[in-house]
């Protein structure tokens, strides 16, 4: 989605004659063939599309169907905790109250304040402030980095916890006080195995893409500096952005379901 | 040029600032939305903090759902977005539901998993 052919920084590149664009399109099919007909460099709008609104709305409308697909892959594990919740209540209660409340409601905090700074980054493509653009994809990228780092810190807890499954997993040896509670509730250190389970793959498939959020948005952030936004060409940026807000939206939904199922009241209590 | 006709149709002329994919927000607006969501987020911890038996769960998921409307609305710009784009956004919804409404119904209407007591 980025030109690699922008060359000028008029805004109003969109506006090339319809017939040097239908020429173009004749002779250069790939978005980055060399153009050697001899015509004026086109800028950001690329040769199959009439003009840049059109453009803009293709793009969207792509990333929105991406969005979609994400929506898909992470729905298949909220629905396995639904399901499993559903099953096992107290299972879910039990494992949940060993998380850290605190850690993960700074982690909340944090990606919600990037999101925001990631709003304010497109904002700033569309207004051509090429300066704060790059002040606020590193400010995002900083934010995004100490929520990984956070959860590195959690999930290592979690390791010397023994909660991470695995073959063996013996959540009693760990955790000798559970046992008259699951006793009690009639669940065996399988379904509490289940929430870890649920837990891992939700929270790692999320830190994956925050992973892959963190090279883009260092990649744009190098691509912003050298000044490639500029010129009306602003649109990846704002792309990027959607896909930050998607990673926001799914730890969104993550945190109240993993973390606050056991509340403030951790071992006791329950529905 | 279909396209474009099918832009006029979604009543999304080029030069319209209001329904335009190319929309600046005011920093104020942005700012107003984050207050929102920590406003949420405060809530979201002071509901956990009680012991409502199943409301918790509701509760949780209501004040998650409006934090994501918000994000969707503003951050994502759903609200200026064509026609287009809030169809495509909504579809993904749709088969959201498709897989919950029906995959759960068919756990929930059947006493063939032997649950705990």
């Amino acid at each position: 989605m980025v030109s690699e052919t922008q060359n000028t920084p008029d805004p109003n590149a969109a506006s090339v004659p319809a017939p040097a664009v239908e020429a173009a399109s004749l002779t250069a099919h790939a978005p980055d063939a060399p153009h050697g007909d001899g015509h004026e460099s086109h800028g950001p709008l690329h040769h199959h599309f009439d003009d840049m609104e059109q453009q803009r709305e293709s793009n969207t409308l792509g990333m929105w169907l991406f969005l979609g697909t994400e929506a898909m892959m992470f729905g298949g594990l909220f629905l396995a905790y639904s399901l499993y919740r559903w099953m096992y209540p107290w299972a879910f209660h039990e494992g949940s109250s060993h998380l850290n409340i605190t850690l993960g409601t700074i982690n909340t905090f944090v990606l919600l304040f990037s999101s925001l700074t990631m709003a304010l980054a497109v904002r700033c493509a569309g207004i051509k402030d090429r300066k704060w653009l790059v002040r606020f994809l590193i400010l995002t990228w900083i934010l995004g980095a100490a929520f990984l780092i956070v959860k590195g810190f959690e999930w290592t807890a979690d390791y010397h916890e023994g909660l991470v499954p695995g073959m063996n997993w013996f959540y009693y040896n760990e955790h000798p006080a559970a046992l008259p509670r699951l006793a009690e509730h009639g669940i065996s250190q399988q379904n509490v195995m289940m929430y870890f389970v649920v837990y891992f793959c939700m929270t790692g498939l999320h830190a994956a893409h925050m992973i892959v959020g963190l090279a883009l948005v260092g990649w744009f952030t190098f691509l912003a500096a050298k000044g490639r936004f500029g010129g009306g060409n602003d649109q990846p940026v704002e792309i990027l952005g959607l896909y930050w807000h998607l990673i926001d939206i799914i730890w969104i939904f993550l945190f109240p379901l993993l973390y606050l199922i056991a509340g403030f009241h951790p071992g006791g209590g329950g529905h | 040029m279909t396209q474009s006709t099918i832009n006029d149709h979604l009543d999304n002329p080029p030069g319209d600032p209001e329904h335009s994919t190319h929309h600046i927000v005011p920093v104020g607006t942005y700012l107003m939305v984050f207050a929102g969501l920590m406003v949420l987020l405060v809530m979201t911890l002071v509901a956990a903090s009680f012991d409502l038996g199943e409301a918790n769960l509701i509760i949780a998921v209501t004040i998650a759902v409006l934090k994501a409307l918000l994000v969707i609305l503003y951050f994502m710009h759903l609200r200026w977005s064509t026609k287009l784009t809030q169809v495509f956004a909504g579809a993904a919804l749709v088969w959201l539901l498709i897989l919950f409404v029906l995959t759960l119904a068919d756990f929930f209407s059947r006493s063939w998993i032997h649950m705990p007591a």
